[in-house]
């Protein structure tokens, strides 16, 4: 694939062989990305290969085959260190995802150095998996959250942000992007006025990574989580990125092998990062599958991608603020390719069924992010999330499937 | 399967008009019930003496499946026993979840046998009548589907 200034739509979609599938009978319409994206044969066929050709455990074995897998491991890590222009490939921790990795700053970086009364500083945008962590935090050790509210269009109240910090401010922890709104916080400026406090920041980039450019360097974030899964790689992997000074004082997360320099009953010296921080064999195929998603993606052009999202965005938009009744929750600018919408009278879960029926696949419910359904009053909303492989003619079935949910039950 | 077979006439009319809506005075029993999946939440008032329901109302928000199931469910078990109640919960599981239609006769409630085909929505169905068991046998907790 040779970079275009548009994503070649219908390449894209012969990459994803399961979207040829029916969906109850009816062409799939794959609408879902946000919650986890398909994979291309690129990635499927890495992660095949690697069990067919290149498989052995990591960490320096001495024969041919473990030192191959080891250098494919390392090079993944260093794919991962370029794709979001990290400056040392040891500031790149493999991890379960963007849960996993939150949590090991929670419990790394926050039994360190916070105390009882210190505080974080959240937003009520946040996933439930930036907001259990520190929650189990402040059973832990007594510190406080603090949040910063959201604003009707959906994005975060920035003066009452600034308000927020205090002398016992130690973290602040937010998404780049909404998982349910897709509004696209101003991290640069949060972390800017968060450093003028000497105060860290850590962003949960899960939602972000896949759409947009991520360059760390550049919003000088301390910490920045994401998922391969949501990125067109196998599940079960994700990284944590995070300013070497800080991850070489943080304590281990996990105990175990791979991560120790020396072991006696009396004493156990570390490894120095990353590996302090991977305890044990990791999911060596996943990591592979990762670095294949990342070659896909940099093939096709993350800039292309959102373009090719935002276009779709407007086009989804414009049709569904057509459909009377119906309410887009996450009017912010700017956003990413999620749409979350609710329709008078009738349930988000009525319509997920009969868009179900209809071959398109949405996520009906809460999205994780309870207190933000809370502060829009609803139970629940539809959620459209956009991917690479999404087009013009996805968005029509949606919006033909919508007019079916409101004729049978509105 | 069809929609039409989930969302029947009689289903969609009491999704959207529920009977028996409201606070019941009089009630001395009433609980809680969730579906946190689908957001669904009801609370159910009953008044009992001696074994006989003569009356349930209920409150909530919830999908057109959940509230249609509380709706219905609040006309059914009207002046029975709760040994009855136990054997019309017990058919009406098995029709929702397998498409059973039990020999005995359930009135307007068969109108549910169509979600025996969407799993996904039994949640919704019987969250009404796991909260009206929990108040019958005083469990003090309220109940979730999860």
């Amino acid at each position: 694939m040779t970079n275009k200034s548009v994503i070649d739509i219908s390449t894209v979609r012969n990459d994803f062989p399961i979207l040829q599938q029916t969906n109850r009978n009816k062409p799939l319409v794959y609408l879902d990305s946000a919650s986890s994206a398909q994979k291309p044969n690129a990635v499927v066929n890495a992660v095949v290969n690697f069990y067919n050709k290149d498989y052995a455990n990591i960490h320096r074995g001495i024969y041919e085959l473990s030192e191959r897998a080891s250098s494919i491991h390392e090079q993944a890590r260093l794919r991962v260190k370029e794709f979001i222009h990290a400056a040392h490939v040891e500031e790149i921790i493999f991890t379960r995802g963007t849960t996993e990795s939150i949590n090991l700053v929670a419990q790394s970086f926050g039994k360190l150095n916070f105390q009882a009364g210190d505080e974080i500083i959240l937003s009520g945008l946040e996933h439930h998996s930036n907001i259990v962590p520190w929650y189990l935090l402040k059973q832990q050790i007594g510190i406080e959250l603090k949040v910063i509210p959201v604003t009707d269009e959906g994005s975060l109240d920035l003066s009452v942000y600034k308000t927020l910090f205090s002398a016992r401010t130690k973290l602040v922890a937010i998404s780049h992007a909404s998982n349910v709104l897709g509004t696209i916080n101003p991290i640069k400026e949060m972390i800017e006025f968060a450093h003028y406090h000497h105060v860290p920041v850590l962003i949960d980039g899960a939602q972000a990574a896949p759409h947009m450019l991520v360059d760390v360097k550049a919003l000088n974030c301390d910490f920045y989580a994401f998922s391969s899964h949501k990125l067109y790689g196998p599940s079960g992997v994700g990284v944590l990125y995070g300013k070497k000074q800080l991850l070489d004082d943080m304590l281990p997360y996990q105990g175990g092998g791979g991560m120790i320099e020396t072991v006696s009953f009396s004493k156990v010296t570390f490894a120095p990062t990353p590996q302090k921080f991977e305890a044990g064999t990791p999911d060596i195929a996943g990591i592979v599958g990762l670095a294949a998603a990342l070659n896909y993606v940099n093939a096709v052009g993350i800039e292309n991608i959102f373009t090719h999202e935002q276009a779709l965005l407007h086009y989804a938009e414009s049709k569904l603020t057509e459909i009377p009744g119906l309410r887009i929750i996450g009017t912010a600018k700017p956003k990413l390719g999620v749409i979350s919408f609710v329709i008078d009278n009738i349930h988000p879960h009525d319509i997920g069924t009969v868009l179900d029926h209809e071959g398109v696949a949405i996520r009906a419910g809460h999205h994780c992010a309870m207190p933000l359904m809370d502060r829009f009053s609803v139970p629940a909303t539809v959620r459209v999330s956009l991917g690479i492989y999404n087009n013009e003619n996805d968005i029509d079935q949606l919006i033909a499937a919508i007019h079916l949910a409101k004729r049978l039950l509105g | 399967m069809s929609l039409r077979d989930l969302y029947q006439e009689i289903i969609v009319d009491h999704g959207k008009t529920p009977r028996n809506f409201g606070k019941l005075s009089g009630a001395n029993h009433s609980q809680a019930g969730h579906n946190p999946l689908c957001g669904d939440k009801l609370t159910l008032y009953i008044a009992e003496a001696n074994g006989i329901i003569s009356e349930v109302c209920f409150e909530g928000k919830g999908c057109a499946i959940s509230v249609a199931s509380a709706s219905l469910m609040t006309e059914v078990v009207k002046g029975k026993s709760l040994s009855e109640i136990e054997e019309l919960f017990s058919n009406f599981h098995r029709l929702v979840t397998e498409g059973t239609v039990p020999e005995t006769d359930l009135g307007k409630l068969i109108a549910f046998s169509g979600v025996a085909e969407f799993p996904v929505r039994v949640k919704c169905a019987t969250l009404a009548w796991h909260t009206l068991k929990a108040a019958l046998t005083n469990n003090p907790n309220p109940v979730t589907t999860e």
